[in-house]
């Protein structure tokens, strides 16, 4: 018996490698010397890594335009544009993060590098969704992703609800996981294979007699991404997780979770399933419906900017779903653009959270946010457009990412479930403005300043800067993800 | 003796339904996690019967990626489980009361 080795393009899976090798060399550096590696090194290795993934992505952007998408390591791994913008995505985040990380790290007196191990592997489970094609890459990636961010979100050593959050979100992640591996069996079972390429090709080319076991793992896949990205009635989770995890990790789940699991669920459900569309759309439909009503009528009534922003974020996971459910070029190009556009929105908003919450990570009231942007005018006012970008106002990048994923949906024919949406934006405006409003309410002027450390400051300024540019001129980010998207539909 | 592989099926389906209502059903964070490590012995159990009926050798090393996953995530749960104990003194997930969930 012959074993034959799959041969690796290296270049498709380099900003992985970045990714696990930074945080081997990190992890290693500090056995060796406990005492050598601060937290500086950590971040910087961390950024550094970061930045080397989207050089990598650049180059792999210039291999796609020369040779196309193609498939490496036993076409289990995709190269393409759709896999090279989300890794951009998320490395980008990845990089803001550990920048509000070393301050938030400061302030709270964490020394070691062990946040910066673990972000760094997290996120390389997250660049390993974007790029899978195969059920099984996509349940390592998950599970890489999460076993990380576990113990991320108990990291706060000071406040019980981080333990507890940290518990909660294990017991549901590893029940989702299982889940999802189990619907991954059925396929298996149904198709013949894992590998989406090849499901792909076994439903276009065969009539399923008995569906039966299709159906069962499809659904069981969906349950599995429901819960990691948050859709009703999979959320219970989150807002609990979000409040009670760090707020810079909080941050980064906020961001790469959703990029990672929307891409590999595009994947899924575009690329393999995409002949079953009339399957899978009514259950997309219910979640979508779900998803944004849900999450914006139970915001109303949050007293806590973590929590709040949690259930903004279930809202904001069904408007991505609206351009996944489309099922068209159209639909995939809308829900990159809306990862690529809400990512950077959502860590900055969370870096303000965190420098607002103060030491000990505690002071999330909305009310500790009453007249901060008459205090302090450039913070407020940055979370202010931070804050009008996720609710779609013109201007800033969510408003075209909204509207690109209505149209799409429009145009695909679900003119109802775009009205529905729609009417749920309008009831999340509310307690966007409401939020907004308090930040320019004139009483409690003497209440203390929030230091803005440096760091922090130039990662929302950034956020705000990209929120505010391609705002007004969306039209390189929405060329590359109708680019990205050309290419990748098989 | 030959039994059908629709049986073994069952069993894995029989399994992964006891785990699945065992994780929703007890308190205790201990037996949630076994349930969850019955449920993915359930799926390799399916994976190798499909492996077997489908002669294709794929879904057994399936099997060992899902063992090693099931691996850590036993490691880094227990270590969870053993934090949150040491602040509480009870596993129960019942007394997870700071945050409403």
């Amino acid at each position: 018996m012959t074993i034959t080795i799959p041969s690796v393009h290296y270049l498709a899976i380099l900003p992985v490698l970045f990714y696990f090798g930074a945080a081997l060399a990190l992890l290693l550096a500090t056995a060796l010397s406990r005492n050598k590696v601060t937290l500086r090194v950590g971040t910087a290795t961390t950024v550094l890594a970061s930045i080397a993934a989207l050089v990598a992505n650049w180059f792999q952007w210039r291999c796609v335009a020369r040779t196309g998408a193609s498939t490496t390591v036993a076409h289990a791994i995709v190269l393409d544009d759709f896999a090279v913008i989300a890794s951009a995505v998320i490395a980008l985040s990845v990089a803001m993060t550990a920048l509000v990380a070393h301050d938030w790290a400061a302030r709270e007196r964490v020394t070691g590098v062990e946040f910066h191990v673990l972000a760094l592997a997290s996120s390389a489970g997250a660049l390993l969704m974007t790029q899978a094609n195969d059920l099984i890459v996509i349940f390592l990636g998950i599970e890489i992703l999460s076993i990380g961010l576990y113990v991320l979100v108990a990291f706060d050593r000071h406040r019980t609800t981080s333990f507890e959050a940290a518990l909660k979100y294990f017991l549901l992640g590893g029940f989702a996981s299982a889940i999802f591996i189990y619907g991954a069996a059925l396929v298996y079972g149904a198709t013949g294979s894992t590998n989406l390429t090849a499901v792909s090709y076994f439903l276009g080319t065969n009539v399923l007699l008995r569906p039966a076991l299709l159906y069962a793992g499809g659904a069981l896949l969906l349950v599995g991404f429901a819960f990691k990205v948050a859709a009703v009635p999979f959320h219970l989770w989150s807002p609990d997780v979000y409040e009670g995890a760090p707020t810079p990790v909080t941050g980064l789940m906020a961001a790469i979770v959703k990029v990672g699991a929307f891409a590999a669920l595009v994947r899924v459900l575009i690329s393999a399933l995409g002949t079953q569309l009339d399957t899978w759309r009514p259950i997309l439909w219910a979640l979508v419906v779900l998803s944004t009503v849900v999450g914006a009528t139970a915001a109303l009534v949050q007293r806590n900017a973590k929590r709040l922003l949690a259930y903004s974020s279930i809202n904001h996971a069904g408007f991505i779903m609206l351009g996944v459910w489309a099922g068209t070029v159209r639909g995939t190009a809308a829900t990159l653009f809306y990862l690529m556009t809400y990512a950077p929105t959502v860590v900055a908003s969370f870096a303000i959270v965190t420098l607002v919450g103060g030491p000990g990570d505690e002071h999330h009231a909305i009310e500790r946010y009453r007249g901060l942007a008459r205090r302090q005018p450039w913070l407020g006012g940055a979370l202010a457009v931070l804050l009008l970008s996720q609710l779609g106002a013109p201007l800033t990048t969510g408003f075209y990412a909204k509207f690109t994923v209505l149209a799409a949906v429009v145009d695909a024919g679900g003119g109802a479930l775009a009205l529905i949406a729609l009417l749920s934006a309008a009831v999340a405006a509310f307690f966007y403005l409401r939020w907004a409003m308090t930040l320019y309410a004139d009483d409690d002027l003497e209440a203390t300043r929030v230091e803005v450390p440096r760091l922090t400051g130039s990662v929302i300024a950034l956020g705000v800067a990209l929120t505010l540019v391609f705002g007004v001129w969306p039209g390189p980010l929405a060329t590359l993800a109708q680019h990205a998207t050309v290419l990748f539909t098989p | 003796m030959n039994v059908p592989a629709a049986w073994y099926l069952i069993l894995a389906a029989v399994l992964f339904g006891i785990g699945a209502f065992g994780v929703l059903t007890r308190r205790s964070a201990l037996i949630i996690l076994m349930c969850v490590e019955l449920m993915l012995n359930a799926v390799n159990l399916t994976f190798v019967t499909f492996s077997r009926t489908l002669s294709d050798i794929s879904g057994q090393a399936i099997v060992f990626f899902v063992m090693v996953v099931a691996a850590a995530e036993v490691t880094i749960g227990l270590g969870i489980v053993v934090a949150v104990f040491r602040r509480r003194s009870s596993t129960s997930v019942d007394e997870l009361a700071e945050l409403k969930g």
